[in-house]
Parts: C-alpha cells; sequence; structure tokens
C-alpha cells in the first residue's frame, strides 16, 4: 500500500525520523518546489505570521543553502548547510544545521522522490548525530511508548 | 531538521522536559510512576541499579517537573507529573502541523503548477492536471 497524503513518521533506526508523504505531482516538478528559491518561498515557511525573509540555494554537490525566517516581535529563526549529493529529480541529500542548534549537532537530511501513478512519494530520512539528539527532537514519541494514554501523541506517531 | 522551530527556540523548560526524556531508565521510572507512586526502594528493585543511581535519575525528573516527592518523611513516595508532558506533547503537536500546513501549501503549489504553467518555472511537457 502506497502513503497517501497523510505524513508518516518511523524511527527506523535508533538514531534516525523518516517522514513519507504523497504529492500528487510528478517528481520533476516536486524536485523544482523542494529546490527552487522562488517556489520555496511559497510553502517552506512557518506558521501565520512568519516569512522566509532569506532563501539561498546552490544546488550542487558542496553548494550551500541558507534560509532565514521572521516573525515581528521574535527573533529570527535561521537555518544553512551543505548539499551532499544531488540526483535530480530523485534524491537530494545535505547536511544542516539551525542557527539555534535544537537539533544537537549537524543533521544528515535525504529526500526520495519516487514516481507513484501521477504523483510522487517523498520519504525524507533525518539522520541525527547521536541517539539523544533522535529522541530529543522524538521526546514526547516516548512518552507514547511508555503508554502515558496520550491519544494525540499515538496520533501524532501513526498517523 | 528543516521543519520545526518555527515558535522560536523552545523555552528552558521544554528543553528540561526533553533532556529528562531521552533517558531509557528514566523513561521506565516514568513508565512505573505512572501507574502509581512508588517509593526510591520500590523503584529501584526492577532496576539492575543501586538507590543511589535512582536517585540521581529522580533529580532529573524532579528538575525539569516531572516528578514530585511526598512529605512522608520515611518512604518519601515519588509521583509522576503530566502538567510538562501535556506542554512537550502540544509542543510536538504544533510542531506536526506547521510541517502539515507547508505540505498542504506545497500541495497548492503543486496544483498551480500543474494546470498554470508560469514563466520563470522550469518548463515541462504539457500533462494532464491530476484532481
Amino acid at each position: 500500500m502506497r502513503p497517501d497524503a497523510t505524513m508518516t513518521v518511523d524511527q527506523p533506526t535508533e538514531t534516525s525520523l523518516v517522514f513519507t508523504r504523497r504529492f500528487k505531482a510528478p517528481p520533476p516538478l516536486v524536485f523544482e518546489a523542494f529546490t527552487t528559491p522562488a517556489l520555496l518561498r511559497r510553502w517552506m515557511i512557518g506558521p501565520d505570521g512568519w516569512a522566509m525573509t532569506v532563501c539561498e540555494v546552490d544546488l550542487r554537490a558542496g553548494g550551500r543553502f541558507r534560509y532565514v525566517w521572521a516573525k515581528p516581535g521574535v527573533p529570527d529563526m535561521g537555518m544553512g548547510g551543505t548539499f551532499v549529493e544531488v540526483d535530480r529529480p530523485r534524491r537530494i541529500v545535505h547536511r544542516e544545521l539551525f542557527d539555534a542548534d535544537w537539533t544537537g549537532g549537524e543533521t544528515t537530511v535525504t529526500t526520495a522522490l519516487t514516481a507513484d501513478g501521477d504523483g510522487t512519494v517523498m520519504t525524507l530520512t533525518v539522520q541525527y548525530g547521536s541517539r539523544e539528539a533522535r529522541d530529543g527532537a522524538l521526546a514526547t514519541g516516548m512518552t507514547s511508548g511508555m503508554e502515558l494514554g496520550y491519544a494525540r501523541l499515538d496520533e501524532v506517531l501513526a498517523a | 531538521m528543516q521543519l520545526s522551530g518555527y515558535e522560536g527556540a523552545p523555552s528552558t523548560r521544554l528543553d528540561a522536559t526533553f533532556a529528562a526524556l531521552a533517558d531509557p531508565t528514566r523513561r521506565a521510572l516514568l513508565a512505573r510512576l505512572i501507574e502509581g507512586e512508588a517509593s526510591v526502594t520500590e523503584l529501584a528493585a526492577p532496576f539492575e541499579m543501586s538507590q543511589p543511581a535512582i536517585s540521581k535519575h529522580l533529580k532529573v525528573l524532579e528538575r525539569a517537573g516531572l516528578v514530585t516527592r511526598g512529605r512522608d518523611a520515611q518512604r518519601r513516595p515519588v509521583r509522576v507529573e503530566t502538567k510538562p508532558l501535556s506542554e512537550a506533547a502540544g509542543w510536538l503537536d504544533t510542531y506536526r502541523r506547521t510541517l502539515e500546513r507547508r505540505f498542504e501549501r506545497l500541495d497548492a503549489l503543486l496544483d498551480e503548477l500543474q494546470t498554470r504553467p508560469k514563466r520563470g518555472v522550469r518548463r515541462r511537457p504539457r500533462r494532464t492536471p491530476s484532481a
């Protein structure tokens, strides 16, 4: 069974998270949307009130990228990194780090785009530097594992 | 990953909660305490750890506000506090909603690109828009 538009979150190893989601467009177009600044600015934004103020992409192995988001009244949030592998339109591997480093060091992110009928299945694998870093990012998932009975958390992890 | 953190740096309290939860022993201790309060001796029993080691973990949980100690001078039972966990859950919920909203925006953008190709966007062969 192929994933639908619902995002799923998996933990295949102790140091990684995998997000899967289907889009109703072919891989070349999804690839464009993931790598073209003019398009990224249209969707890679935060909750209401946030705007993407910097979006620079040097799309080649060894090239760098830089994103900054801003919202009036709160500090800007920035992140950046380096592309490790660019295989249009199938695969992008990059290393990234938030300025605030809330992920416990650099993470390596692999974006894989697979044709699925008239759409694309995106598999986003985030490799953290350590189990602690991953667990920090997923702390509430572990509370679910403890069977605390937070139905909402089950939804978050099982959806 | 690149899809989170939009509420600004997580509060110190959330940092403490997440740090406290990032340890299997402490998660196991919390799981036990969900079933009901217990003394340090009772908590230590199923673990191959000394009571001082367990106490050390409990202090981390206590500092994060995840557990409190009772006043009974002899037993000082440990109880779980669910509020910080709820806050952490709320944070992840926000994070996931942010991610979903982004992808919904991307859905809309992809629809638009397929029905009305624009100049400046990479040229593609004309195709049937997917509904």
